[in-house]
């Protein structure tokens, strides 16, 4: 019996060795196949809502004081005379070499305009994440590691208050410290990587703004994931070896913890993007979001469907990223 | 959690107390007392408009709640069916159909989604609701799986279904009733989430229009006047952090409370 | 040598361990019996150092004349792992799944001495070997997920004694295991011993376990040990009344009448049921079965994990389909879910293993027992026959307004055997429902069941890895392997004389009391 199984069990591993490389590779294309689906069918549904406008885009977005002479023009434009799936079908096509439309408003190429300010949501949503991730580690494992004392309390009941802050509010507050009473910061604008250091000062505040809360989750979220590995066999296993709560806590109970971890970072990252759209707005920064925001203000809905799309597909992007993250974390999740 | 309980309290009354009484009317502007500070006839001050902030602060509680509490009511009853459902065909193609409308959702960040719908319906308190709820789904449809799968695996639903009860009749008898504290916990982490989304919407003037007073459209308009009057910009966030924390603390207290495990740990 | 002295442990103010004294001799094994709650595994966390927090410690534990107790956690530190090693019950998650085997067996050599990563590595692909996971066919780049749990329990056992330690505690090591796993761990153990000098100490409940290995036995309860001494010995004069308990409950039987089996009530025809499996294959869980249990037979089915006994049970109860074959009840035919009759399915009821996992713990009793009527319509005096069925298997009728929570695992399969007979059905399966259960109370459950089976003429059909347990309460026992019946005969013929191959080496590698000790 033992002799027929680890037989078995040779072959099996022989071959595994043989094609993990192979594994890996089918795991990323698999994963890059279901990336490809998402973002179809997230077009479609962006594209779908805002063919749902109340009359039709172009009236809509002339206004109701709009000649009709003009109306049919931008609709003629538009391609609005053209069946439905055409107009998607070519929006999708264009996409996908590339071209993201013309703003309706200020008549320039819509990739241009994401492109630049991408150059001030990415460095943000980076910055933040960063910041946060350096926050939240270290708290969270002295949490963790001082769990039910008077620490992980204290650490406990911060956290909840980091929660419980709106982003924007904690943003005017730390204007009100920083920029106005004691001018160490500027409360606001961006100046353009043209003045590097002055860029990186105004982002600083707006960072710190979106970092804390997002910290605050964060360790919780490491917390209870170590507390949760902690309860585990091999954690048992490894005290039994003769590890130091500290060494298992580091060698085995991290490393562990991280698979949760990651997925809410993932998520974060997202948010950062796409919710940096209030922060933006107090700090007066050209991100993303307000190009959005001001899209809509406008009635550009040809910017305001490119733009969201980019969004999206950004946070779709990350979210592959955390699966092959996981991948590389846990060794069981590669053949699958 | 007793605090927790005190503080959502708090809102709640100052939210329903609002209906039949302010110490104010905020219809009446007095331009002569605007940006008061604390004083015994305004315990938290007046605005730009000479408004009482308390009489603000009460008002604005009620859209808060509202808003929050519909957008979890659309989020439940929407999501945990489906979360049940999916469960209860796990691994099947309906189980996969609907993780995978879930995930799509999730890559829609929260505000993007309000974004959209706003800007193709106008903005409005309604559409708020529809956003966050909208969010909302996926959450509760996760959390319901989430909590479901481990349950389907048990003996007694294994015995249930040798009394020949079906799927239908198990996930309403069985799986519910044993996952209901995870979705009451939730509740009250969504609704704290959905004051902090209507703020945030409000705060740029896509959610509560004018004259209804909301928290976050009082503290974009102390924006302006912040260095002049702090408190008109502290009152209504601090309004926020306090409603926000409490539900928080009410969460955790009653996941502690609800859980058997603890209980017996105890 | 290590020396318990007066050893107390106290935990939020119940006394789990009172003054247990035990001596554990190099080269030799110690085995620790006694029921779940009886202290043993204290007993090994107090050695090691382990307990929870609160743990108030009285006593000494004695290491070459240090006092264990009064170390300092680092120098603890250095004494776990290194002199005193420990492996635990559950293979499956005893190993970090993030680590390579390798990694693992060498951090022990690492933490301990030091030594460089290419040294340890070199030292556990030595131990691994040992453990009888050779080179070329396990390399130390494995996960634990890549294993079986015989596998994965051996791979435990070279990090526990990868720095030959003096004493190797094992708690419980071979329960989650296979009979023919169990045997060959039991054996890797004795060898371990042998070879190495080493003290072992054998935790478990299990009694024919030790008679085979151990050199001294350790009888424990509630937190005593009451009796101790050389196997043998103590195994021939059971002087305290304890150990005379225990092992006549171990090798209890119900006494069973010659069974008039009359026609047959379930056959199942060449039954096939197949899973795809992730990789894009198929397995054949359940492959040609053909079996017929008479009325009021109890029938066996035996065979280790994976053998598809778990698979043919969900097709008889009627929850997966089957992919080929028949399955009949009095004739009529059974099939999954909405298809087969109300009428049909309340003739067959189901009894599971684990008694925690079988009630909903928001249901009051009398809502679990009275479930089946779903099938029959509830009739009006529901509530006094579920009063009636509870006093049938030995419980009070105003049990039926308490939680599941309230009643202990015994009292729980009681319970579950309640709500199988509420609808008087003709067939009971019997899913491992002894399995979880201390021996004592198990064979009171195997009495409650030969009872019932006399006054109700039930027919059953009990489900177990567990041999020992089948002879005793079945007539005709059915062996399994592969998705394949391999045997089929008289409960003591099969047990006997075994005549297929596979049988054989079950009951070779089945643990026993040598029968000359019993007189």
């Amino acid at each position: 019996m033992i002799a027929r199984r680890t037989a078995g069990a040779t072959r099996f591993t022989a071959a595994r060795r043989r094609i993990s490389v192979g594994v890996m590779l089918r795991y990323v294309l698999r994963r890059m196949i279901s990336l490809g689906l998402s973002l179809l069918v997230a077009s479609a549904l962006i594209f779908s809502v805002v063919e749902l406008v109340p009359g039709d885009p172009a009236s809509f977005m002339l206004g109701t004081g709009a000649q009709p002479e003009t109306v049919a023009a931008l609709r003629q434009q538009m391609g609005l005379d053209q069946p439905l799936p055409l107009r998607y079908a070519a929006w999708v096509g264009a996409l996908l070499q590339g071209d993201l439309g013309q703003s309706f408003t200020y008549k320039t190429p819509i990739g241009g305009m994401i492109l630049e300010r991408m150059q001030v949501s990415l460095p943000l949503a980076l910055m933040a994440l960063t910041l946060a991730a350096a926050i939240a580690f270290p708290v969270g494992i002295y949490a963790a590691a001082r769990r039910g004392k008077a620490g992980d309390a204290a650490v406990m009941g911060g956290t909840q208050l980091g929660i419980a802050l709106p982003n924007f509010w904690f943003a005017m507050l730390l204007v009100l410290l920083f920029a106005v009473k004691l001018r160490w910061l500027p409360a606001g604008g961006f100046p353009g990587w043209s003045q590097p250091d002055a860029a990186l000062r105004s982002l600083i505040l707006p960072a710190v703004a979106l970092a804390l809360p997002q910290a605050a989750i964060l360790a919780r979220v490491l917390r209870s994931a170590l507390i949760e590995t902690q309860g585990q066999d091999y954690i048992r296993t490894a005290r039994a070896k003769g590890l130091t709560a500290g060494q298992t806590l580091r060698r085995h109970a991290l490393r562990n913890a991280l698979i949760p971890v990651l997925t809410i970072m993932g998520m974060q990252f997202s948010f950062l993007l796409a919710g940096a759209i209030i922060i933006e707005n107090v700090f007066y920064l050209p991100g993303l979001g307000r190009l959005i925001f001001q899209a809509i203000s406008q009635r550009d809905l040809i910017v305001v469907q490119s733009a969201v799309l980019v969004l999206v597909a950004a946070v779709i992007a990350v979210t592959f990223l955390v699966d092959l993250a996981y991948a590389a974390v846990d060794p069981r999740l590669r053949n699958r | 959690m007793i605090l927790g309980a005190a503080l959502a309290g708090l809102a709640l009354i100052a939210a329903v107390l609002s209906f039949a009484w302010t110490p104010h009317d905020i219809t009446q502007l007095a331009i002569a007392d605007r940006l008061q500070p604390p004083s015994a006839a305004h315990p938290f001050g007046t605005d730009h408009f000479g408004r009482d902030i308390l009489s603000m602060v009460m008002l604005g509680a009620r859209v808060s709640i509202a808003v929050a509490l519909v957008a979890v009511g659309i989020g439940a009853g929407v999501g945990v069916p489906l979360g049940l459902l999916a469960a209860a065909h796990r691994g099947g193609w309906l189980d996969d159909l609907v993780m995978r409308g879930n995930d799509l959702i999730f890559a829609f960040p929260s505000l993007v989604i309000a974004i959209l719908i706003t800007a193709v319906f106008g903005p409005s308190a309604l559409n708020a609701i529809i956003a966050i709820g909208i969010f909302n789904i996926p959450v509760f449809a996760r959390v319901t799986r989430g909590g479901a799968l481990p349950i389907w695996t048990l003996d007694y639903i294994r015995a249930a279904e040798v009394s020949g009860k079906g799927t239908a009749l198990i996930s309403l008898q069985h799986i519910l009733p044993n996952i209901a504290n995870l979705l009451i916990v939730q509740g009250t982490i969504q609704f704290s989430l959905g004051i902090l989304a209507e703020a945030a919407l409000s705060y740029v003037g896509l959610g509560a229009q004018p004259p209804t007073p909301s928290w976050g459209r009082m503290l974009a308009e102390a924006q302006t006047m912040v260095t002049l009057a702090p408190h008109v910009a502290i009152i209504p966030g601090l309004c926020i952090v306090l409603t926000v924390l409490g539900l928080n603390l009410l969460g955790d207290g009653l996941r502690d409370a609800l859980d058997p495990r603890l209980k017996v740990a105890r | 040598m290590i020396d318990l002295r007066d050893l107390s442990v106290t935990i939020r103010g119940t006394q789990v361990l009172r003054d247990v004294d035990l001596r554990l001799h190099p080269g030799s094994i110690t085995g620790l019996v006694g029921e779940s709650g009886s202290g043993k595994s204290m007993t090994a966390l107090a050695i090691m150092g382990l307990l929870p927090h609160r743990a108030q410690i009285g006593g000494q534990v004695m290491l070459d004349g240090q006092n264990l107790l009064t170390m300092s956690e680092p120098a603890l530190c250095k004494i776990r792992g290194r002199r005193i090693g420990m492996i635990f019950q559950e293979p499956m998650t005893a190993l970090n799944p993030l680590m390579t085997i390798g990694d693992q067996v060498a951090e022990v050599l690492r933490i301990h001495h030091g030594m460089d990563r290419t040294a340890a590595l070199a030292r556990a692909r030595e131990r691994l070997d040992r453990v009888g996971l050779p080179d070329p066919r396990f390399p130390l780049t494995l996960y634990p997920h890549e294993l079986s749990g015989g596998q994965r329990q051996r791979v435990a056992i070279a990090l526990a004694i990868a720095e030959r330690p003096d004493l190797l505690i094992a708690d419980e090591p071979t329960t989650a295991l296979d009979v023919t796993t169990q045997a060959q761990i039991l054996d890797l153990l004795a060898g371990l011993v042998r070879e190495e000098g080493m003290a072992l100490l054998l935790i478990t409940h299990d009694l024919a376990v030790v008679a085979g290995l151990a050199d001294r036995v350790a009888v424990m309860k509630a937190g005593e040990i009451v009796e101790e001494g050389p196997t043998e010995t103590l195994f021939r004069t059971r002087s305290h009344p304890y150990t005379h308990q225990l092992f006549a409950a171990s090798r209890h039987a119900p006494s069973r009448h010659a069974p008039a089996t009359g026609s047959p009530l379930l056959r199942i025809r060449d039954a096939v049921r197949e899973y795809r499996l992730p990789g894009g294959d198929r397995l054949r869980a359940v492959d040609g079965v053909s079996l017929t249990i008479g009325r009021g037979e109890s029938v066996g089915l035996v065979g280790e994990s994976g053998c598809g006994k778990s698979t043919l049970t969900r097709a008889i109860l009627g929850l997966d389909p089957l992919q080929g074959g028949t399955i009949a009840l009095d004739g009529r035919q059974v099939m999954a879910g909405r298809r087969m009759p109300r009428d049909l399915r309340a003739r067959m009821q189901v009894v599971f293993q684990d008694p925690f996992g079988s009630f909903d713990p928001r249901w009051r009793v009398a809502r679990l027992v009275a479930e089946p009527f779903h099938l029959t319509d509830r009739p009006a005096g529901w509530r006094d026959r579920v009063g009636a069925a509870l006093s049938e298997v030995g419980l009070h009728p105003d049990d039926a307004d308490r939680y599941i929570h309230e009643f202990s695992g015994g009292q729980r399969q009681r319970i579950a055997i309640a709500r199988a007979l509420i609808i008087r059905p003709d067939l009971i399966v019997l899913d491992e429902a002894v399995s979880a259960l201390d021996v004592r109370v198990r064979a009171q459950v195997l009495d409650l069941l030969a009872g019932l089976r006399r006054s109700h003429g039930l027919s059953y059909l009990f489900i177990s890895h567990d041999l020992s347990v089948v002879r005793g309460i079945t007539d005709r026992v059915l062996v399994m392997q592969k998705g394949r019946i391999v045997e089929d005969g008289a409960a003591e013929q099969v047990i006997d004389t075994p005549s297929a191959p596979y049988t054989r080496r079950l009951v070779a590698a089945m643990p026993r009391i040598p029968t000359d000790w019993v007189a």
